[in-house]
């Protein structure tokens, strides 16, 4: 157990979660209380005394899935258990009761057609039945994936391939007509909408039972080291925005609203403390007053930095599009900590998107406003920073100031046109300060079409920013 | 020193006879509290029934609950103890001459001169006590400092006094709104807990619970339309507190069966933002 443990630990660091001796000390203490058999129990004993931070439960959950998936009697991996079989045998009864013609057929679950397992699935489905759902899965895996031991491939490939075999978004839409029918009649919207999320959670129920037995099944083939190691995902906080996935960026999206308000809060407070300055005397003799003219409490005066004018310069297109977004979207959301925020996309032409978030309280519809409506296209759409940033100096370039900070972001990849990094030089006169932000990892940089080196010469740095964490301490030092 | 709770299941239980409805996270965590002696630092979105946890913890161990609401500025001689220092000046006039300095000198930095607050106050009390330390994300990074003797030795230390140790070890709980990540040192000394929104048919027994005037029909169908709200992308998505407001409104105005018109015409109780509301009303009514 201690081994297994050790392991366990090993690789919650190894995942990136900062696991500290003690909280690993109070853990073994903490399962002293607990009954090992319960492993809702353990499990939650283990997160409350190891896991500090709701964005890492996460991960520490695949991990302990990995770790601990095989104890426990309800799930055995061998064939034909009895459970399932009983539950089968329930089924027949049941459909025997209600005449249907497939019930006086004998055999365990193994023997059914495809077409019947679609059958019981949806049944399963639509009554919410867990334990079916649960066995139903079991063989989905067992028919479908086509694994076999030793296979050197990831765990997503069989899924797909269990997916792919069980049509789960044509399920849905058989559901909903099936409750269609069953009310007799067309549903209300409302309605509609309720069943729908209703089954669609069932479904995604669904799909995690069988990730759980694809899991569960490769575990058991290449033991829990090896697994986790395929398994290990970045905490949201070091994905990186150039390779995100779906799945990914939605957890990115969630991970960016609790960044931005305690960024808010945090610079706010900087700005409010610390820095003492030099005696106020006129405050102070004021103060004396009370004190009958003894000047008993020295009063400072505060330093109170001027907010930054802030213009965003950002490429738009295809690879580094997320990158951008993100940024825009973690600018916006503390417009607040500056004066004035402008900002501009650009692909081989470039727009002012400015308004696009001026009295749009929802800063994810401005951003699909700027991916669909800005005008960013001159040429041939391919990224072209030389044009862009020849057009801005022309259009813009007398609007920038001795207050103003200029953030250009892209990956500088520039397609073999003319760099006219002149452009940057000029700006960089006029501007307080010029940053240059790029999503590409530093080892990428000036390789192939990549002219980073030939505009950042003129910056005041240039940042590589591939993931939230980074961004984040980008824009603290920035306000 | 007799434990509380003997398991996670009478945790449960007791949690359930006050009204509380938790899962297994929350009654395990509040089991292992109390057998290892450590604080439960619980964190998660507003309105999800942190501050409730603490309360019905109290009142299902017949415990006082001892609260320290925290906010930025708060210092020692709000949380910890204060001297009392008019009491002082008139123990120090009162027999002005009489005494010799030095029995003045103790007599006047005694427990009699001692302003206890909530954090003292919840390790001197001889009866059993739940302490809670609302909103810990409010305070100065420094001032968390304080809270770490308290939270790990159970002790205050006073110079003048020495230190002062607890008789029995209180249950605590810090809640935290996430506003700022809190102190790793703090964070050590806590075991952690997140409450989150609540799955669809916990969220259905607690308004059932809660506003027993509802009927089942009407409580599944909240809960299914909250389910569906909060799964729209939102400023802040409905609370419990928010869910059950609402369910009271519906009992109020007699509504049986809701519709979309109904349902649109009592979002504003549900969602506090102007944008959120007009989004969830499209949502609700959309034709697929």
């Amino acid at each position: 157990m201690l081994d297994l443990l050790a392991g366990f630990v090993n690789e919650l660091r190894n995942a990136g979660l900062p696991v500290s001796l003690t909280e690993n000390l109070d853990a073994m203490e903490a399962l002293q209380h607990i009954p090992i058999e319960d492993r809702e129990a353990f499990k939650y004993a283990l997160g409350a005394t190891m896991v500090k931070n709701n964005a890492h439960w996460r991960a520490f959950e695949t991990v302990f899935e990995v770790y601990f998936s095989l104890r426990g009697p309800e799930y055995k991996i061998a064939e034909g258990e009895t459970d399932l079989d009983a539950m089968w045998r329930e089924m027949q009864e049941q459909m025997r009761q209600e005449g249907d013609s497939r019930g006086n057929q004998g055999g365990s679950l193994d023997s059914l057609t495809p077409e019947e397992i679609a059958q019981m699935l949806m049944s399963a489905l639509m009554n919410g039945d867990q334990a079916m759902m649960r066995a139903l899965a079991k063989q989905s895996v067992q028919r479908f994936a086509g694994m076999e031991p030793g296979r050197p491939v990831g765990g997503t490939y069989y899924l797909y391939r269990t997916l792919r075999n069980l049509d789960l978004d044509g399920m849905l839409e058989k559901l909903m007509e099936a409750s269609r029918q069953q009310v007799g009649g067309e549903l209300t919207a409302l309605e509609e909408r309720l069943e729908q999320d209703e089954y669609s959670d069932r479904i995604d129920q669904f799909k995690k039972e069988i990730e759980a037995e694809i899991r569960r099944r490769l575990v058991a083939d290449r033991g829990a080291e090896a697994m986790a190691k395929t398994l290990r995902k970045p905490l949201p906080e070091d994905v990186e925005f150039m390779h995100a996935s779906r799945d990914e960026m939605q957890s990115l999206k969630k991970a960016l609203q609790p960044l931005t308000r305690k960024l808010a809060a945090r610079l706010a407070r900087k700005r409010k403390h610390g820095r003492k300055g030099p005696l106020d005397f006129r405050n102070t003799v004021r103060h004396s007053l009370s004190y009958g003219g003894v000047p008993a409490e020295p009063k400072f005066k505060y330093p109170r930095p001027a907010k930054p004018e802030l213009m965003v310069v950002a490429d738009i297109s295809g690879s580094v599009a997320a990158f951008a977004r993100f940024t825009l979207m973690l600018v916006y959301a503390i417009q607040g900590q500056f004066s004035k925020v402008r900002s501009f996309v650009f692909i081989d032409g470039i727009d002012e998107v400015t308004d696009y978030f001026k009295g749009e309280e929802d800063i994810a519809k401005a951003i699909h406003r700027v991916n669909t409506e800005a005008d960013v296209v001159w040429v041939d759409g391919h990224s072209d920073y030389g044009h862009a940033f020849e057009v801005f100096w022309e259009r813009y370039g007398k609007d920038i100031g001795p207050k103003t900070t200029v953030l250009l972001l892209g990956d500088a990849r520039n397609n073999y046109h003319a760099s006219q990094a002149w452009v940057i030089k000029e700006i960089k006169s006029k501007a307080r300060r010029v940053y240059w932000l790029n999503p590409e990892p530093k080892s990428y940089w000036n390789t192939g079409d990549s002219i980073v080196g030939d505009y950042g010469t003129h910056t005041d740095g240039v940042y590589e920013c591939r993931n939230l964490r980074q961004l984040e301490g980008f824009v603290e030092k920035l306000a | 020193m007799a434990h509380r709770f003997e398991s996670v299941q009478q945790v449960r239980d007791g949690l359930r006879d006050v009204n509380y409805l938790a899962d297994d996270g929350i009654s395990g965590v509040a089991f292992l509290a109390d057998r290892l002696g450590k604080p439960i630092l619980v964190e998660g979105p507003a309105g999800t029934g942190k501050t409730q946890l603490a309360k019905s913890i109290a009142d299902m161990t017949g415990a006082r609950l001892i609260r320290l609401q925290c906010y930025e500025g708060l210092d020692e001689s709000k949380a910890l103890y204060e001297w009392n220092y008019k009491k002082q000046l008139l123990r120090i006039q009162a027999d002005r001459g009489s005494d010799s300095w030095s029995d003045i000198h103790d007599d006047i930095f005694g427990s009699d001169f001692l302003l206890t607050r909530p954090l003292l106050e919840a390790i001197t009390a001889d009866d059993p006590v739940v302490l809670l330390i609302d909103e810990v994300d409010r305070v100065e990074v420094e001032t968390e400092a304080l809270l770490l003797e308290i939270l790990s030795e159970y002790q205050v230390s006073i110079p003048e006094l020495g230190t002062i140790t607890a008789k029995q070890i209180p249950l605590v709980f810090l809640t935290s709104n996430n506003t700022r990540e809190l102190s790793e040192a703090l964070k050590r000394r806590c075991l952690y807990l997140h409450v989150d929104y609540p799955d669809m048919e916990r969220e259905k027994q607690i308004v059932l619970t809660k506003v027993p005037e509802v009927s089942e029909n009407l409580a599944d169908q909240i809960a299914r339309i909250v389910r569906s709200i909060r799964q729209i992308d939102l400023k802040k998505a409905p609370s419990v507190s928010e869910t059950i407001d609402w369910a009271r409104t519906l009992v109020l105005l007699g509504i049986e069966h809701i519709d979309a018109q109904q349902a649109k015409d009592t979002l504003h109780i549900l969602l506090k933002y102007q944008s959120d509301i007009a989004k969830a009303a499209k949502e609700l009514s959309v034709d697929k």
